[in-house]
């Protein structure tokens, strides 16, 4: 429906666009008349105006309908019938409805159901033919009225440009309106989460085990949401990543930057960007595939237990990822330090290498500070590597041989599979989420602050 | 101070080493003003730069605005068809008066007010296309032209008025990027010309050109001296003597001297103006 | 105030510390070879690894054996209920007659994939005619023994470690004797969808998945990155409006994709009820984590373009609008299109937000469209991953190839497209 819709109203704005060019040739080819845009503009106004608002419209409606119908659907049976049920009852009660109104029909509903399933029938038609109505209606409407302002002297291209402004200006607040989802997905969803949970429990309880029972007579743990034991783990699988990632990448950097010949530059340095180009989930795979396994086995040969899913596999393997990063950063920040620094020092007898420790690296080091952030803050967000190769179970540890979990393990764990917005477990992984969101920002933050001011610092 | 100090004036320089003949005498154009300029002041965000400068750019006649680099010749040049809009923290105070209307009035289109004052910059910038394409821009976008053969007129009358219809005739279809650094100016110079303005601005049109083309170009301004009004930045007095009727003297943003162009380098009546002219500041 | 000299330093142990000084120079320069040469090093272990495990998948063994369509088990108005499983049994028993214990027959049965009596069924299908016939079918060997065979499970593991008992490999040696078993070029793994057993296993699914999510993500990103960069760079005012957008779009490029995910499962999934696990939600999802890297890129490529050219079309009298359009943009497109496809590389490996909504469902067909259910490629690969068959080890190695595959000619698209079109101002 929505495609023929959208159909019947990009024909209309076509028509639209040749009426109004037409009526502007027209209008050109008496002598002496000055037109106040080329004709192709009278054209585009309109088809603008009866394209784009009804184009809208329906989209909008399309996105609503739904949600409309369900409503109405529920509002149609009696109230002492719904009274008792808790969301997922309903949601069951609705999905059961839909199923039936698609044709599918299980087992032998309740009366009521199926007449619910009817009305949903009949609505759905009358809503999908009210659909292409409107939007036709509101295309000609567009048509007409634009139509009715062409004349001589209006001026179409500044109404043309205006137009495509106003789009163009929605399209920059669209990346606003981004960030705007999604603190707001995240605070509500958290709210929620903290009205089941106490704050003081998810910041400083020590145990995690979100799995509580999905029927009331399952014998399970009753969920614990302590979220210390995740942060450390994170902090911890973090650490480890750098450790590795930062020397290795800030040695690179340096040898590139001061030492390597251009050849050797122009070689190396596309080979360490594939290391960014690879997929994390990649990476995943290649901790359990060989990493994990070769860590096992030489802990094995020197008698010590290590974890097949270890922190030091997880971490060890973002390390290698981070690398590009923490290179290719510090490397702008070394090149970025003024050719008189280096000369200066090597006027003074210097050699390239007490150069690079006394005067480089003390120059560059805002700008190496502010990649090692953004690194870290990759390092906490990123997700497929220590879902694949990190532990499921929080234990509060900080021994890089053992399992530990992470926020983004256990964002994916708890929301993958069937999700149902009322329940603890899946609003944890929202509060993680929140939690996740505001650390990376603000590392982010403070990152980009220290990288402009070194920039500005030297430009 | 440099040698130039005691050479004669740069007038009577330009006269000799020039075959060019300068037509000095006021009668060449019709002897109405084009366009008026008054009380033009411009900011740079906080930095003034221009005062209060009155002026009149006679009609069918080549004004050069000359003065040592900074003093405003190039801001008020971009005034007079208010490419100043571009710059966001440029700000034009006073009002400039063309056939009886402020261009800086509300009403005035922008894109309407360009076309009839166009516009050929320091460096030579043709648009990355054909020959053909950079000349037929204008009159495109402009509605002038109503089929492609009234589109082939304008663009073969515009080259051969820019002097470059014999070279390029046979290469319309080839990048305008191609040509040499003359003839790039003097397509540039088409290109502003196909869509019939009423003035054409030379932000030093020459500055980046060897002698030869320098003087092709110079030679061009005269011919079209007589269908357009030009106002022309130079930084070489030797070209203003040689290409204008008018010259205007502009110091630290203001506007020190304005007459007759043999007047003021055989005769100024301020003592920067002279200064100037001998070579003693700039 | 007295003067101090310098005393020299004596010329032994001048010449000592410029040799010390000189061998701590040489010994940074050591270090720094030598981290480079161990990211490079992990580069290959990483990718040989790969290779190593992901080579082998890229064959799969196939019996090639007669089967004889009974006219008793293959009704003609009743293909599809038809007992075929039967059919290929008969077939296996026919061509070792000495072994009758039911016992061993069943592991006879074992030796051709659960897939075979469909690869049957659908010729049958086709060609209705074959009914009471003898034909010759050529059907994969189930994973066990495609693994065995392939040397990935030795023969001198233990039976009781193996799948694939001592009886099952005299038999299977006959077979191998007979000339029964090829290995030819897995099209399985390109052409089919997704399957629990490995050996049926392929990838079109997660590309098709894939596709269309990169098209949802194409049609949004790309206008919209454009449109807000265009206005971002040419139009906006400087001010703090254009400087918090600003901001926020270069802090939206380092949100975790995760977070991404957390949003398309609320909004999208929740507040909008669009379809769980379809690629247009997929789409979406990746469109906002695609937009801030072509608004960057998009910003760079109009920064190139020299003023001039904007100045030559503001002289002649062409709006702001026109300027853009018809001379900045075109100028700028090579660069934005190598961003964009930059982009679009990133978002075609990007897999935790897929995860969180829905698209690692176990679906055995390619979708049909942008609302059917479907996964993508690095999902398929963490499905796989996660799958403990031993066959798909190397099948997730493979997929991943596939994938690098696909990246590597994105990639290449980009960096051809900028050497082609890189102008020098």
């Amino acid at each position: 429906m929505f495609g023929t819709t959208a159909l019947a109203i990009l024909v209309l704005a076509i028509v639209g666009f040749i009426l109004a060019r037409g009526f502007a040739t027209s209008r050109a080819a008496v002598d002496g008349t000055k037109l106040n845009s080329l004709p192709s503009y009278y054209g585009t106004y309109v088809a603008l105006w009866t394209g784009v608002p009804a184009l809208l419209l329906i989209l909008l409606w399309s996105a609503l309908q739904e949600k409309v119908l369900n409503t109405i659907v529920m509002g149609t049976f009696p109230d002492e019938m719904l009274a008792g049920m808790g969301t997922g009852q309903l949601q069951l009660l609705l999905s059961e409805i839909r199923s039936i109104a698609g044709g599918r029909i299980f087992g032998e509903p309740a009366p009521e159901v199926l007449r619910a399933a009817e009305m949903l029938i009949t609505m759905q038609n009358s809503a999908d033919y009210a659909m292409i109505v409107v939007g036709c209606a509101a295309a000609v409407l567009g048509l007409v009225f634009t139509r009715s302002q062409l004349s001589n002297d209006f001026r179409a291209r500044t109404r043309v440009e205006s137009f495509v402004k106003v789009a163009m200006i929605l399209c920059s607040i669209f990346a606003i309106l981004v960030t705007v989802g999604i603190v707001f997905s995240l605070l509500f969803e958290s709210y929620r989460f903290f009205q089941m949970v106490p704050w003081y429990e998810f910041f400083f309880g020590l145990s995690w085990e979100p799995q509580i029972p999905m029927r009331d007579d399952q014998v399970a743990g009753a969920g614990a949401f302590g979220a210390v034991p995740v942060f450390l783990g994170t902090i911890v699988v973090a650490t480890i990543a750098m450790l590795f990632a930062t020397p290795i990448g800030l040695l690179s950097a340096i040898y590139m930057a001061e030492y390597a010949t251009p050849k050797f530059r122009d070689i190396v340095k596309p080979i360490l960007e594939i290391l960014a180009g690879i997929p994390t989930v990649v990476y995943g795979f290649f901790a359990v595939l060989t990493v994990a396994p070769a860590l096992r086995q030489m802990g094995a040969s020197i008698g010590m237990d290590v974890a097949a899913n270890s922190a030091l596999a997880a971490g060890g393997v973002m390390g290698i990822m981070i690398i590009p990063f923490i290179s290719s950063l510090s490397d702008d920040a070394l090149r970025a330090v003024p050719h008189s620094m280096r000369e200066g020092s090597y006027g003074l007898g210097a050699t390239k290498a007490e150069t690079i420790t006394a005067v480089l690296f003390p120059a560059a080091l805002p700008g190496i500070v502010g990649g090692i952030l953004l690194a870290v803050s990759r390092a906490i967000g990123e997700t497929m590597i220590v879902v694949m190769a990190a532990g499921l179970i929080a234990s509060l540890t900080v021994n890089p041989f053992s399992a530990v979990t992470t926020v983004t393990v256990q964002i994916v764990t708890l929301l993958i599979g069937d999700t149902e917005f009322d329940s603890p477990k899946t609003l944890a992984a929202f509060a993680l989420g929140l939690v996740l969101f505001v650390a990376t920002l603000c590392l982010n933050v403070l990152a980009l602050r220290i990288v402009q001011k070194y920039r500005e610092k030297y430009d | 101070m440099s040698s130039e100090s005691i050479e004669p004036t740069a007038f009577e320089q330009a006269k000799d080493s020039s075959k060019v003949t300068v037509q000095a005498s006021p009668s060449a154009g019709t002897g109405k003003a084009k366009m008026k300029g008054r009380k033009v002041t411009v900011f740079y965000g906080e930095k003034q730069a221009l005062f209060d400068v009155d002026i009149d750019i006679m009609e069918n006649e080549v004004t050069a605005l000359i003065g040592p680099s900074g003093c405003g010749k190039s801001t008020f040049l971009r005034c007079l068809n208010r490419m100043n809009d571009v710059v966001d923290i440029c700000r034009v105070h006073g009002e400039i008066i063309m056939d009886g209307k402020d261009i800086y009035d509300r009403d005035v289109d922008v894109v309407h007010l360009r076309a009839r004052v166009g516009m050929v910059f320091q460096k030579p910038n043709p648009f990355p296309k054909s020959i053909y394409e950079n000349v037929a821009y204008g009159p495109r976008i402009h509605g002038l032209t109503r089929n492609k053969s009234e589109l082939d007129e304008i663009v073969e009358t515009s080259l051969q008025k820019a002097g470059l219809w014999n070279e390029a005739k046979d290469r319309l279809n080839q990048p305008g990027t191609g040509l040499s650094g003359g003839q790039q100016q003097r397509l540039c110079i088409a290109r502003a010309i196909a869509v019939a303005p009423e003035v054409i601005l030379m932000d030093e049109p020459c500055s980046a050109l060897d002698p030869i083309a320098t003087a092709k170009i110079e030679d061009l301004i005269h011919e079209l001296r007589e269908n357009y009004t030009i106002a022309i930045v130079t930084h070489s007095m030797q070209q203003a003597a040689r290409v204008s009727q008018k010259t205007a003297f502009f110091h630290l943003g203001n506007l020190v001297e304005y007459g007759e162009t043999e007047q003021i380098f055989t005769n100024p009546k301020e003592e920067r103006t002279q200064g100037y002219i001998t070579g003693r500041f700039g | 105030m007295s003067v101090t000299t310098v005393q020299p330093v004596p010329e032994d142990q001048a010449k000592k510390n410029i040799q010390r000084r000189k061998s701590k120079n040489i010994r940074l320069q050591i270090y720094g070879l030598s981290a480079i040469g161990t990211a490079v090093l992990l580069l290959g272990i990483l990718f040989s690894s790969l290779l190593y495990t992901g080579a082998s998948a890229f064959t799969q063994t196939h019996l090639t054996f007669d089967v004889k369509i009974d006219p008793n088990l293959v009704k003609e108005d009743d293909i599809f209920g038809s007992n075929f499983r039967g059919i290929v049994r008969s077939g296996l028993y026919s061509l070792f007659p000495e072994v009758t214990n039911p016992r061993d027959q069943r592991q006879l049965g074992d030796i051709p994939s659960n897939g075979a009596q469909f690869t049957l069924r659908d010729r049958v299908v086709e060609d209705p005619s074959l009914i009471g016939q003898t034909v010759s079918i050529t059907v994969p060997v189930s994973d066990a023994f495609d693994q065995f065979y392939k040397g990935v499970i030795p023969r001198d593991v233990p039976e009781e470690q193996r799948k694939v008992s001592d009886k099952q490999i005299v038999w299977w040696d006959q077979l191998v004797d007979n000339g029964q078993v090829s290995k030819p070029f897995n099209w399985t793994l390109l052409f089919s969808a997704d399957s629990r057993f490995p050996e049926l296993a392929g990838l079109s699914g997660a590309i098709v998945g894939s596709f269309y999510a990169l098209l949802v993500c194409f049609l949004i990103s790309f206008p919209v990155g454009i449109a807000a960069a265009v206005y971002l760079e040419e139009f906006a005012p400087k001010n703090r409006w254009t400087d918090l957008i600003e901001v926020n779009i270069n802090n939206l490029a380092a949100v975790p994709s995760v977070v991404f995910g957390l949003l398309g499962l609320a909004v999208f999934l929740q507040f909008f009820g669009l379809p769980r696990s379809a690629p247009l939600v997929g789409g979406m999802v990746l469109s906002l984590m695609t937009l801030p890297t072509i608004i960057i890129t998009t910003r760079a490529a109009l920064k190139a373009v020299p003023p001039s050219i904007r100045e030559g079309g503001f002289g002649i009298g062409a709006s702001h609008q026109q300027v853009v359009m018809h001379h900045v943009l075109p100028l700028a497109m090579p660069g934005i299109l190598t961003g964009t496809i930059i982009g679009l590389a990133q978002a075609l490996g990007e897999t935790a937000p897929l995860l969180l909504i829905g698209m690692n469902a176990f679906i055995t067909s390619a979708p049909g469209g942008i609302m059917e259910s479907a996964t993508a490629l690095p999902t398929q690969i963490f499905i796989w991953a996660d799958s403990p068959e031993r066959g798909f080890v190397a099948r997730t190695s493979a997929a991943i190839l596939v994938l690098i595959g696909f990246l590597v000619v994105m990639n290449l698209i980009a960096v051809v497209l900028r050497q082609r079109f890189q102008r020098k101002w």
